[in-house]
């Protein structure tokens, strides 16, 4: 049974249009990156999926359908959706105490274990935590929740790098296994890269990209073209070119690697230069088609 | 699956809820509302703070005239034997009066409670569902297993169970406090404390006490709480503006358009309460509250009307609350 299943999933506030017929299959197991431009749909669609909007088109999480199945549907599924969402009346202690009490898959011993690490005590306020404190307590919230899909929505948002590094470290490391699903939004694309499996591109309400990690690798080829290459290289037709430092870099889908090599260095792009490549791409057809 | 060590004390109270886990994997629908509840009173301390002010407050007040009473009696004691004699005859004169004047503070103890129980009902329940969306902890909350409903009735029951059990538990309190407060200072003044402690007739005044607060501020006003927890819910912002404002506007229009005041009527009937209509002129306020029987209040259709009234607005919350995110 994959985690989630979509065909076409349409949801439209008034006349803005934030998910436009999307089909989607996140299979069990994956960390997924949902990646976008602001405005892009992504946190509609993350919204969609927890049961949080109505939608039009067909949806399955875990098997249910998350609108109306989503009582149940939130004993197996957890989401971080803003850092600063704990209520800051509240105690550490009170907040284990809470989810301890409604939750029936929580293990309060896990996340004291989690919480020992981090300089978080116990007794104080979250209004009194720093940002990145609450985020720790967010996190170590959710670890300790058995559940089989986790969404998190710009997590990290606000946060400094060792912060940042510490909370995809820890997700990791003490959280996953291949029997949970991790769903992940984040303009930070470059410090999630090494932890995906799975990376989306989302724009304008529809999935334009959507690959795994070793297809990324194999497929893509950033090249940066020397000078007398130039007409050779283009010829390849490159899916995007960038000049930096007076240096061309064309990025190909498809290729041999050999061949590339001949005209410059090889590697494989960041994902966030080829999501400059294709939403930057999109946005200049569509550009040409209203012009 | 179940990784819950039971061995901490922390864990102690969760064996119930582990227990039923093995069985069915599901908790039983009370334990979320037993904690939606508690998490209501650690947000909410004004909810005991507040009439327990009230109480401490009134304490001192009554603490201060009692001992100031007492000052006045020496004097008037102090006189010759005679005098005292008329005094106890005029003291003595009507056993209506007499009666007056000891309930009368453990009355306006009473009325104080509740009445600051009733005001931190409207405010708690205008801010209940409208709070969460404003610091946006609505997506905490709403990413734990707890369905809408369980959050709207654990939000209904404080201003409908929780705060007149509060309010009736903590003014007997108050009123034995009174009651040893009077008896202390009052001793050896030569006044019978034991005409004290008959005279109020504790037990009689606490259960008609108990009485109307059940009926009255828990089920006759269950209406109001409804319509402001649905306020609560749906309110983009302002949500007293948009409590009050309709009613207000409402009663406005009718007075102007047809000159008529059904519906300032029909609120000012439902505030008041059921007893006031048969209040015979002069009865104090404890047997006002017993002028209705059980047997007359629970077959009022006024009482089963507004309890239906709540109850749409409830559903009509739960279904507004599932909409609403942040604001």
């Amino acid at each position: 049974m994959s985690c989630i299943e979509a065909r076409g999933l349409r949801k439209a506030f008034g006349t803005t249009i934030a998910l436009d017929g999307v089909n989607l299959r996140v299979e069990e197991g994956r960390i997924v990156g949902l990646i976008g431009p602001n405005g892009a749909g992504k946190t509609t669609a993350l919204n969609v999926i927890l049961g949080l909007t109505p939608y039009q088109g067909e949806l399955r999480v875990l098997g249910r359908d998350p609108w109306t199945e989503r009582d149940q549907l939130m004993r197996d599924v957890c989401f971080i959706a803003d850092v600063a969402v704990l209520p800051r009346w509240m105690r550490v202690s009170q907040a284990l105490s809470y989810v301890e009490g409604v939750h029936p898959r929580f293990d309060r011993a896990k996340a004291e274990g989690f919480l020992s690490k981090t300089s978080i005590n116990q007794h104080s306020k979250i209004r009194s935590l720093s940002k990145g404190m609450v985020t720790q307590l967010h996190l170590a919230l959710v670890m300790a929740i058995d559940a089989k899909l986790l969404v998190l929505d710009e997590p990290t948002l606000g946060l400094d790098i060792l912060f940042r590094k510490q909370f995809y470290d820890s997700l990791l490391n003490d959280y996953f296994d291949r029997n949970r699903t991790i769903i992940v939004t984040t303009h930070q694309v470059e410090e999630v890269q090494h932890v995906l499996t799975d990376v989306m591109f989302m724009d304008r309400g529809r999935f334009i990209f959507n690959c795994s990690m070793e297809e990324l690798e194999s497929r893509y080829m950033e090249v940066m073209v020397h000078p007398e290459h130039l007409a050779a290289a283009r010829a390849f037709k490159p899916i995007n070119e960038r000049q930096v430092f007076g240096r061309n870099i064309m990025l190909f889908d498809h290729g041999d690697r050999s061949q590339f090599a001949g005209f410059g260095d090889v590697r494989t792009p960041s994902i966030a230069d080829l999501f400059v490549a294709m939403v930057g791409n999109q946005t200049n057809a569509a550009r040409g088609e209203a012009q | 699956m179940n990784t819950t060590s039971n061995d901490t004390p922390l864990n102690s109270n969760s064996n119930m809820a582990t227990d039923s886990q093995m069985t069915s994997q599901a908790i039983t629908p009370t334990r979320p509302m037993y904690w939606s509840v508690r998490r209501e009173l650690w947000e909410n301390r004004l909810i005991y703070l507040a009439p327990l002010t009230a109480a401490i407050v009134f304490l001192v007040g009554f603490l201060i005239k009692t001992i100031v009473l007492r000052h006045r009696m020496h004097g008037l004691l102090t006189l010759n034997a005679q005098q005292h004699d008329a005094l106890h005859g005029l003291m003595a004169l009507s056993a209506q009066q007499q009666h007056d004047a000891f309930s009368l503070p453990y009355e306006t103890a009473s009325v104080l409670i509740m009445g600051t129980a009733f005001l931190v009902g409207i405010f708690y329940s205008l801010d209940a569902l409208y709070g969460e969306r404003r610091d946006r902890s609505i997506l905490f909350w709403k990413s734990l297993p707890v369905s809408d409903l369980t959050t709207v009735l654990s939000k209904v029951v404080i201003p409908i169970v929780i705060l007149p059990l509060l309010s009736f538990a903590i003014t007997i309190v108050t009123q034995f406090a009174m009651l040893l407060l009077s008896s202390v200072v009052l001793l050896g003044s030569g006044v019978g404390i034991s005409t004290l402690w008959t005279q109020s007739s504790f037990i009689h005044e606490s259960l008609m006490f108990f009485y109307h607060i059940v009926t009255v501020h828990g089920l006759w006003y269950a209406p109001f709480y409804g319509w402001l927890l649905l306020i609560s819910a749906w309110a983009p912002r302002a949500p007293f503006i948009w409590a009050f404002l309709p009613p207000f506007v409402i009663c406005g229009a009718e007075k102007l358009a047809f000159n008529t005041s059904y519906c300032l009527d029909m609120l000012q009937h439902r505030l008041t309460g059921p007893t006031v209509s048969t209040r015979p002129p002069g009865s104090t306020l404890m047997d006002a509250m017993a002028a209705i029987t059980p047997i007359q209040f629970f077959t009022l259709p006024g009482l089963w009307i507004g309890l239906a009234i709540c109850a749409a607005f409830l559903v009509v919350a739960v279904q507004v609350r599932r909409h609403r995110g942040p604001i």
